[in-house]
């Protein structure tokens, strides 16, 4: 297990590494470049100015000059330097970072738990009024686009009821400290929460339910049932834990995408986390800054398939491990 | 009990309370010196201050400098500082800190190093004392010492360090009411009282609180719910103004906008395309409707511009030929321009909503007078790249105009301003011997009576060739609980700093 873990690491290495490369090139690709945003953004600028700022950025640098030392720098682990934000890549990162995957990680948490609980029940009810509600409800949360969700549940949360605030990671100025803080913090995350969580938790509904159904027409189960178990026995040990394996897979690539997949709720709820810092970087052509969010997000999708196959194997002995 | 409310209100400021307001979009830093877009300057305007500050009317008025004088031929400049001003780490601001910030600004201040080409020498013969020495007289050079156009820098932190690099850009400090405490990056920005002053029993408010909310809609629903009490001009869509005005406990000012007087018009390309023909320009500003444009994108605010000068700047005159809307007009002068359907690429500005549905308007009032309009969909970068590699042929734009024509307008219309790579420049491509002269003589000339015979000109010369077709002169409405009072006193609004400003209880 452990030469699996590190040949897995190893190959991670070289495919972040051609992501790297890819990337550069890409974010390059878009017209327009940070020293002109910049420019613009003061609301003049004449040549010196604009020049000043492309070499404060490397940009007066050839292409291949500039990926070189790049490369060079994230092979020492060093992500470089915003000149926009005028701090090194690695602390902004960071400073955003744990408000990012208190969000996604609840939101994943509350999509997994009840998209499990749901779809093993609307399977279990198959076909009665009770699999219908969930299904179409399931399928309404999965159609509506996210803003649109989180906009309807500001207006009936925050502004119609004013049972919870509306944007933000938690009240500033109040100066709270220990469980108040918490507490704080845990009303300014049930909003945009939710609203990932419904849309995730869809998926896993559809496919909670589909697998059950499947699973439960296998001989196993009729021996099951054969043997006497009670229903309940029969539809947690024998149906659910065998349904379970693809929605582990799902879930394992959904969680590689949390982390840059709530930029949209982050932004409506102005949640300080690593989605926004990317589609800012993203409009103010902030290169260092932006790769630096790639390869962060790319490290994450990597580890987190490395722990899915991990958890695969838990759920299912039955699967060995090859690298 | 009516009695008492006004005795109450007659008693005068109140000291203590806490401000939230929004700031959009997060600045990149507070450092001043360094950077100067709009955020910045609306948040480190209370942190840094200039030697002066502007009256709507944007008359000069005491700032770090007390008083002022000028001499006969309008080349020296001598300015007293306000004795005691202390920086808010406590050492004290002088006259060698004005002479290091001048050095400062002109290495990474791209418009200070334009308003400082005439200056010859500035020296300071005491510790309170500064004289600025022109090589000819220069009109706009009183217009020149506001906080974001030349703040002062302190220099015993930046005196021989690398400025761009410097740790205490991080932390700005400056000599203004309010000190730097906290920056939670991407949520909120935190200013507090600055005890020591140097303007006794100022500032009254404890605490100002920067939100950053990144989505206008969510910065309309903090308002209504009570979590921000003032949306600095700009902050939220046009079409929630309206809304926002009509809700309890609610003031919105057009005021504090007078020294920028944001002036929009659309670059139109003068080098080549339908666009190089003048008769052809001047269709355009026919066909296009703006009382319409004013009224239903911009909801009544702001003014239909009638040139290149905004109607709040020096030297303005609206004695110049006139462009109504009239279809018919524009039908004809296409004609006479011999214009056969050619394909004309629009870009609108991509800085939300209200911008985009300005474009979708002109393009529907341009292609019912048979114009072919393509438009094309950019981000800010890229719409920066195609206006500065001049790749358009008509594109949306607003600028400032600092208050005087040779600061603000000059720069759109002469050729020297012709460049690549900047899209703040004469992007259009306009060249004309005699508006190069005019603009040319009219800052320099002295005194102002010639600067205004000069400027109207140049005015009319403009407005007849239509290198760009002006617009509307824009008004970024500031919406705040009427409780705050005091906020703008002067003609650069909200950027002044919160100095004046208190809460009746």
């Amino acid at each position: 297990m452990i030469s699996f873990i590190a040949q897995r690491i190893a190959k991670a290495i070289v495919v972040l590494l051609a992501l790297v490369v890819m990337n550069f090139f890409l974010i390059r690709m878009a017209p327009g470049d940070p020293a002109v945003v910049m420019a613009g953004e003061a609301g003049a600028g004449d040549q010196l100015f604009i020049a000043q700022l492309r070499e404060k950025f490397g940009l007066d640098q050839p292409l291949p000059v500039q990926l070189f030392l790049y490369v060079k720098g994230i092979v020492s682990l060093d992500l470089g330097f915003s000149f926009r934000q005028q701090m090194p890549v690695s602390k902004l990162i960071l400073d955003r970072l744990p408000a990012t995957l208190l969000l996604t990680g609840t939101a994943f948490a509350i999509s997994l738990a009840f998209g499990i609980l749901f779809g093993a029940l609307a399977a279990r009810f198959a076909g009665t009024w009770a699999d219908t509600a969930i299904t179409i409800a399931a399928l309404i949360f999965y159609a509506t686009p996210l803003f649109w969700v989180a906009l309807m549940a500001i207006l009936l949360f925050s502004v119609t009821m004013d049972w919870l605030p509306s944007f933000g990671y938690e009240t500033v100025g109040a100066g709270y400290t220990g469980l108040a803080h918490v507490l704080d913090v845990a009303a300014h995350l049930i909003l945009p929460a939710t609203t990932i969580g419904l849309f995730f938790m869809a998926t896993y509904v559809r496919m909670t339910r589909a697998s059950m159904l499947e699973v439960s027409r296998l001989d196993f189960v009729k021996t099951a049932r054969a043997k006497g178990l009670s229903d309940a026995v029969i539809q947690r040990r024998h149906v659910l834990r065998n349904a379970l394996l693809p929605v582990v897979t799902l879930a394992g690539l959904q969680a590689g995408t949390l982390v840059g997949g709530a930029v949209l709720t982050e932004t409506v709820f102005a949640w300080p986390g690593i989605g926004r810092l990317m589609y800012e970087a993203l409009l103010q052509r902030d290169y260092n800054l932006l790769l630096g969010v790639f390869v962060v997000c790319s490290a994450m999708v990597l580890a987190f398939n490395l722990i899915t196959d991990l958890v695969y194997r838990s759920v299912d002995p039955r699967i060995e491990f090859a690298a | 009990m009516c009695m008492l409310s006004t005795a109450a209100a007659a008693e005068g400021p109140k000291a203590g309370g806490v401000i939230n307001a929004v700031i959009q979009p997060e600045p990149p830093s507070l450092m001043m010196g360094l950077v100067q877009n709009g955020p910045t300057q609306m948040v480190a305007g209370n942190v840094y201050e200039g030697l002066l500050r502007y009256s709507p009317k944007l008359d000069p008025l005491p700032g770090l400098a007390e008083s002022w004088s000028v001499s006969e031929d309008g080349k020296v400049y001598t300015f007293k500082l306000v004795k005691g001003v202390t920086w808010h780490d406590g050492k004290p601001f002088t006259s060698a800190d004005v002479l290091f910030s001048i050095e400062f600004l002109k290495q990474t201040h791209a418009r200070a190093r334009g308003n400082l080409a005439q200056l010859e020498k500035v020296e300071a013969p005491d510790e309170s004392t500064v004289v600025f020495t022109l090589k000819q007289p220069f009109g706009p050079f009183i217009g020149i010492f506001e906080v974001g156009s030349l703040p002062m820098i302190p220099k015993h932190l930046y005196e021989g360090t690398d400025f761009k690099t410097n740790p205490a850009n991080n932390t700005p400090v400056g000599t203004g009411p309010f000190m730097f405490r906290e920056w939670q990056k991407g949520s909120f920005i935190r200013l507090v009282k600055n005890p020591s002053y140097h303007v006794k029993g100022k500032p009254n408010i404890d605490e100002i609180y920067w939100h950053v909310i990144p989505d206008a809609a969510a910065r309309s629903v903090a308002y209504e719910t009570g979590k921000v009490d003032v949306l600095p001009g700009g902050s939220v869509e046009n079409f929630d103004v309206p809304r926002l005005s009509k809700l309890k406990n609610t003031c919105v000012t057009g005021a504090g906008w007078e020294f920028f007087s944001p002036h929009s018009w659309l670059w139109l390309n003068n080098r080549s395309g339908p666009t190089a023909n003048k008769k052809f320009r001047q269709a355009l500003m026919f066909a296009i409707d703006r009382n319409m444009a004013k009224d239903v994108v911009w909801n009544g605010l702001g003014k239909i511009a009638t040139g290149p000068s905004g109607s709040a700047i020096k030297y303005y005159t609206n004695a110049v030929p006139k462009y109504d809307h009239d279809p018919a007009k524009a039908k004809a002068l296409l004609k006479e321009a011999g214009y056969k359907g050619e394909k004309v690429r629009m870009l609108p500005l991509p800085y939300g909503e209200t911008w985009q549905r300005w474009a979708e308007m002109v393009r529907q009032n341009l292609q019912d007078v048979g114009i072919n309009v393509e438009m094309i969909a950019t981000d800010v970068p890229g719409w920066n790249q195609k206006v500065s590699e001049w790749d358009y042929d008509i594109a949306f734009t607003y600028l400032y105009q600092y208050g005087d024509p040779a600061l603000g307008v000059g720069r759109n219309y002469v050729s020297s301003q012709i460049a690549k790579g900047s899209p703040f420049n004469n992007v259009e491509g306009y060249s004309n011997p005699e508006i190069d002269k005019l603009f040319a003589d009219g800052a320099v000339a002295f005194p102002d009576a010639a600067r205004e015979e000069i400027y109207a000109k140049a005015q009319k010369i403009l407005v007849e060739d239509v290198p760009v077709a002006w617009m509307l002169e824009l008004q970024f409405p500031t919406i705040t609980r009427c409780s705050v009072k005091n906020l703008i006193t002067t003609g650069i609004g909200v950027n002044d700093g919160f100095r004046d400003a208190w809460i009746e209880k």
